[in-house]
């Protein structure tokens, strides 16, 4: 391998590192927040591809009907519990938030979808789009277990990807697709030359990272979201909810699914089951950052990117065990590294 | 598990004989003979199956064999152990590579082919083991899930195994001249084996090492302060599910005939955990359970899906799979043998009856000092918790150690116990340093201590909790367990532990499970387990906390018992009453140091104590 | 009418019963105090008037039932609890951690600025530390934090479980002195304290809770009058071991109404 082939190999894995970076930031987010180590994120990233692809394409996305479906379930569940505990006061919130609002997502996309719309129109319809999914997933299959153990919402959490991935060939098909790249610029640093989307990419996962940096350092929202996070009772003592701070968590580490999964459709080939590995991928780059911390996570997504970049080169079959594998020394690391208090598996 | 649910699950695998008996449930339970009867009768019925149900039925029956070897790995490993594994598909897949390449490349016997599948696998399982099971909770499974996926790639990737066409045409397995190719002889050998493994399986469970195992999910400081090394009893159980997994995969392949990547990657991963976790994780029956919910699950819907949704693609298919799957984990948490075996009868069990009591330590002469706290020091970050700190407990006294809240009594317990380290100052027990030893040596060493916030394992029975304490005193290790072949000492440490519940006051009703005891009676249950380890030095952590006066009076009189025959005693307590009425000596600390230590009426009118223990603003 | 109200409220943890049928009542404006043992049910107590547990009997609060109301929403009108392990947001800083208190009323920021200073001219010391992180602080300091970020929200009863816990007996002293200063402030306290003389000395009226039981209680300086009392839990005076009294006659020391 020669320096020009390392450098390549460098940029391309800096691009890929960039896009786990946001994921995998949504991924701590939700889990910090929620405890659930939310596996079917990556599935969330590529809903959103799909649905720009359908959209250039002029056919109705399904994540519309899906939404609206999944609204649907929602509002059943939220409302008949409301009735249950005799709160039929916030039977009109529930029915606003849980229906009227993802109704209005899904109807805006599925009307839209006919219409020859610039690219940016596109873009944000297919991140809202997808954005009302996870916070409504949240509230059918994971706050009725919401004192269960972070093993058994994990277990939940895989099972609820096979679901969607399956539900993501009912909608989308099981065609890979690449959407219209979104800028043909391209760059030079000396004798490298970057693409417009590399660039792009990048610039967009440091923007985002850095919005999240100061959401949570200067708004209410942002700390009652970071003291969720840091102690759920000391949270509930200053009267914040967890299941709402969950919900926003949820919206949060959507829309940064969303964008990473608009970042990646043009430059790598998309289908309907990609999201697992995309999830995976940027999973070990949350672990690697210790699953709580921010720019800890932030580096390993980069190092996952380089990683798996530096693998596909010696060989492209054997680049997902080298990038698995690499996770257990790095595991076993963090075990020793951490001090454990004592955790108990009780049942 | 405890024994009951044992068997219970037992009487599950009676079927029908179980069920005749269910209507007189009331009645003190099933007699022994009435089970074996009932087991005989679910053997002949199972093996009698081939001969009226369509071939079609028999197939599926293998299968269902299958899955529940792997399925019984997950039951040990994740109900028993605690461990969540999505791996074990992987295990299943590495056997099912070994034995297919062996016996197509190399033209090796298949019973070559499954001893090479049993090394190969229970290797790689020591050291996938021993890199990852020092991880807590959701980073160890998250750690199978990693490996899991990385093997499950490779086996798509090495040349040698055929990339992803995988490798066909493996020989049938053989019987001396008998060739056991097609369905019914498969069916034959692979109930065989998983009769075996569940019988091997529930023995283990009941013996010492399965009591350890046991142990496990109640954290790994209450094993160590028993003597139990819980990391190898985790590794055990580890390479334990993992040979299971590899007779699943050998049978796989030697049934399929052929091996391709697919069925042993991710989803299968998950699919053996929904087995383990419908059947009911902590149930080995489960394992059956689960396996058969699934697999006729999986058929049920493959054959009815285009019937109800005609024209609906067939991954939605997964879809319902899954959304089943969520719904059922919402709902019932525990499984579906735990549900059932309410409705079963138990197997009557008699008390143990005396025996050769097990062997003894020599305790220490009355007043010599047995245990010597020479100016301990112990920080935490920037706070002195424990600050110089000696003191000395002479044998046959009973001293206590007392502080208001917050005085650095918990943190001397724990330095006493091994469960914390010291930074400064030694610690010596019956002459040797302890301070330096890991809890389960200190333990092993005579020290037995009881907890504050109990730590009993409430579905185990009380039997089985004081049988846990005298682990350290028995030999019977994996193998004669699992073939019960040290029944001599169990029945002596049975007898002995029966004693020491009697001793207590709980003699009356062994089969009760601990957590159905009110606090107080689960005081003493830990004291009686303490008690099993014959220790020379009993340490109790506010052994009267939460106690009624009446319980507080009996607990005195047990400790003075104890006393009476040269136990020596170290209790912390807050509970000033309790103390003074019972204690030869008394240790009083304030932040961190020893303000004060003598006899009971010298501490009382101590004015240092009195102000520091029990307070005042002005 | 009483500020809060507890009718034979019960907490069970398993086949462990915690809490066996307390009542008691508080006033505005009064502090009361229940000491007892370890293990005696006094968190478990707080822990169900906060709706942190399940539990059985009546929990009335400003006359409203507590039945459906979740944590909350108890919050929100003016119930706060400061547990024993205080429960701070550790890697966040002094500031945050008084900012968040002020969550439950969502104030405008001039309001929020307002209460800060008059947190801060309570106890000097967090202004000091106010961009230091919680878990750096000492335990005294840690404990004015959690008192701290409890006033911010405004509380009309506040509930203190052990609030001497682990603290040098000078800073007993001046969590104690805090707490007297907050009556006066119109704030009404249910304190939960095993230092018990310091507790009743503080106190307007007190209870005796063992073993999940109310054993004993009426006004605070006739507590500390109590033979039974001074033995088991403030010491001195009688000799041990104290007999046996029956629980009609412990009750009939001083009577509530």
């Amino acid at each position: 391998m020669d320096l020009d082939i390392a450098t390549l190999l460098m940029v391309d894995g800096i691009t890929t590192g960039a896009v786990y970076v946001l994921l995998a930031i949504g991924m701590v987010l939700i889990f910090t927040v929620t405890r659930v180590i939310f596996v079917p994120f990556g599935d969330i990233a590529v809903y959103a591809a799909l649905t720009l692809s359908a959209l250039e394409a002029k056919h109705a996305p399904g994540t519309a009907a899906l939404v609206a479906a999944v609204a649907a379930v929602a509002t059943l569940m939220e409302v008949t519990s409301l009735l249950r505990h005799g709160k039929a006061r916030a039977v009109p919130r529930a029915l606003a938030f849980y229906l009227a609002l993802p109704l209005a997502v899904s109807g805006t996309v599925w009307a839209a979808s006919g219409t020859d719309w610039p690219m940016p129109v596109r873009i944000a319809l297919a991140i809202v789009a997808v954005l009302p999914l996870a916070p409504l997933l949240d509230r059918i299959v994971f706050r009725p277990v919401a004192d269960a153990s972070v093993l058994l919402l994990m277990i939940i959490a895989v099972a609820l990807h096979f679901a969607l991935a399956g539900i993501g060939l009912l909608c989308f098909g099981a065609e890979g697709v690449r959407t219209q790249p979104l800028t043909e610029a391209a760059l030079t640093f000396g004798d490298v030359l970057v693409s417009g989307q590399t660039a792009l990419i990048v610039v967009a996962a440091a923007s985002f990272s850095l919005l999240l940096f100061l959401f949570f350092n200067h708004t209410l929202t942002g700390k009652a979201l970071h003291a969720t996070a840091v102690n759920r009772l000391g949270a509930r003592l200053v009267a914040i909810r967890p299941e709402r701070a969950g919900t926003i968590a949820y919206l949060i580490g959507s829309l940064l699914a969303a964008i990473s999964g608009v970042l990646i459709a043009p430059v790598t080939t998309i289908f309907y089951d990609s999201g697992f590995l995309l999830g995976l991928f940027a999973f070990v780059g949350a672990i690697i950052g210790g699953l709580t911390n921010y720019p800890g996570t932030a580096l390993g997504a980069l190092l996952v990117g380089l990683l798996g970049s530096y693998a596909s080169f010696f060989s492209s079959s054997f680049k997902e065990v080298i990038v698995f594998a690499a996770l257990v020394p790095v595991l076993l690391w963090r075990s020793i590294a951490t001090t454990h208090s004592e955790e108990e598996i009780e049942e | 598990m405890s024994s009951s649910s044992l068997s219970t699950v037992r009487d599950a695998v009676a079927g029908g004989g179980g069920s005749t008996a269910a209507a007189s449930r009331d009645s003190a339970g099933l007699s022994p003979a009435a089970y074996r009867l009932g087991v005989i009768a679910a053997v002949a019925l199972l093996a009698l199956a081939p001969l009226v149900v369509q071939s079609f039925t028999v197939t599926l029956l293998n299968y269902i064999g299958v899955y529940s070897l792997a399925a019984l790995g997950l039951v040990l490993l994740t109900g028993i152990g605690g461990m969540v594994s999505f791996g074990q598909a992987a295990f299943v897949g590495v056997a099912a590579y070994a034995t297919a390449w062996l016996t197509t490349r190399h033209a090796a016997s298949p019973w070559l082919g499954l001893a090479f599948a049993l090394v190969v696998t229970g290797l790689l399982a020591l050291v996938l083991g021993a890199l990852t099971l020092r991880l807590k909770g959701h980073f160890l499974s998250l750690g199978t899930l990693a490996w899991g996926l990385s093997i499950s790639f490779l086996f798509g990737t090495v040349e040698g195994l055929g990339n992803f066409n995988g490798i066909s045409q493996i020989p049938p397995v053989s019987l001396g001249p008998v060739l056991l190719a097609g369905t019914v002889p498969m069916f034959y050998l692979i109930w065989s084996v998983v009769a075996l493994s569940l019988l091997l399986a529930a023995n283990l469970l009941r013996s010492r090492m399965g009591r350890a195992m046991r142990v496990l999910r109640g954290g790994n400081i209450l094993a160590e302060s028993l003597g139990i090394d819980a990391f190898r009893i985790r590794l055990a159980l580890f390479v334990i599910a993992a040979l299971l997994a590899a007779l699943s995969g050998w049978l796989e392949a030697h049934l399929s005939r052929y091996v391709s990547p697919t069925p042993y990657g991710a989803g299968p991963g998950i699919e053996y955990l929904m087995m383990a976790i419908i059947g009911g994780s902590g149930t080995l029956f489960g394992a059956v359970v689960g396996a058969a919910v699934i697999a006729l699950l999986k058929n049920a819907v493959q054959d009815w899906f285009p019937v109800l949704f005609p024209g609906a693609p067939g991954q939605l298919q997964v879809v319902a799979f899954a959304t089943l799957f969520i719904l059922f984990l919402q709902r019932s948490r525990d499984g579906l043998v735990p549900a059932l075996a309410r409705f079963l009868p138990t197997v009557r069990r008699s008390v143990p009856p005396p025996a050769a009591p097990l062997a003894r330590r020599a305790q220490p002469t009355r007043g010599e000092v047995l245990l010597s706290v020479d100016g301990v020091q112990r920080r935490f970050g920037g706070l002195v918790a424990v600050n110089g700190v000696s003191f000395d407990v002479r044998a046959g006294e009973i001293v206590a150690l007392i502080g208001p809240n917050g005085a650095g009594k918990s943190t001397m317990f724990n330095l006493l116990t091994g469960a914390l380290k010291v930074n400064r100052g030694r610690v010596i027990f019956a002459g040797e340093e302890i301070s330096s030893l890991p809890q389960r040596a200190i333990a092993r060493a005579g020290i037995a201590r009881t907890f504050q916030h109990l730590k009993l394992r409430p579905h185990m029975t009380l039997l089985d909790n004081v049988l846990l304490g005298a682990h350290p005193r028995l030999e019977a290790g994996l193998v004669a367990g699992a073939l019960t072949l040290r029944r001599d000492e169990e029945a002596r440490a049975r007898a002995e532990a029966m004693r020491l519940l009697e001793r207590v006051g709980l003699g009356d009703r062994p089969f009760e499970r601990a957590g159905n005891l009110p606090l107080g009676n689960q005081r003493v249950l830990e004291i009686a387990r303490a008690l099993a380890a014959d220790p020379a030095l009993l340490v109790l952590d506010e052994p009267a906390a939460g106690l009624r006066r009446q319980e507080k009076t009996a607990l005195a009189d047990l400790l003075r018992s104890l006393r009476a025959e040269n136990l020596t005693v170290l209790l912390v307590e807050h509970d000033m009453e309790f103390v003074m009425g019972l204690c030869d000596r008394i240790v009083v600390m304030d932040f961190g140091s020893k303000i004060a230590e003598g006899r009971p009426e010298a501490i009382r009118n101590d004015a240092r104590v009195q102000e520091a223990y029990l307070g005042g603003v002005v | 009418m009483p500020l809060l109200e507890i009718e034979r409220l019960e907490v069970s943890y398993g086949r462990i019963r915690a809490v066996q049928g307390v009542s008691l009542t508080v006033e505005a404006g009064q502090i009361a105090t229940v000491i007892g043992p370890n293990g005696a049910g006094k968190t478990s107590m707080l822990s169900a008037v906060m709706g942190l547990c399940p539990a059985r009997g009546r929990v009335a609060y400003d006359g409203m039932d507590l039945r459906d109301m979740d944590v909350e929403e108890r919050v929100e009108r003016g119930l706060c609890l400061v547990p024993e392990r205080r429960e701070l947001f550790g890697e966040m800083s002094v500031a945050d951690n008084l900012l968040l208190g002020s969550f439950p009323r969502r104030p405008a920021r001039a309001v929020i600025d307002r209460g800060l200073e008059e947190v801060f001219a309570r106890f000097p010391r967090l202004k000091e530390r106010r961009t230091q992180r919680a878990d750096t602080l000492s335990g005294g300091e840690r404990q004015m934090l959690a008192l701290g970020r409890a006033l911010m929200s405004k509380p009309r009863l506040l509930m203190l479980d052990e609030p001497s816990l682990g603290l040098a007996p000078i800073v007993v002293r001046e969590i104690f002195v805090i707490i007297a200063a907050l009556r006066e402030a119109g704030v009404s306290i249910l304190l939960v304290e095993q230092n018990a003389r310091a507790a009743l000395q503080t106190a307007d009226v007190g209870f005796v809770l063992e073993t999940g039981e109310l054993v004993s209680q009426g006004p605070a300086a006739a507590l500390l009058d109590d033979p039974r009392l001074i033995a088991t839990y403030l010491g001195g005076a009688e000799p041990l071991p104290i007999p046996v009294r029956s629980k009609s006659s412990t009750h009939s020391i001083v009577d509530m109404s």
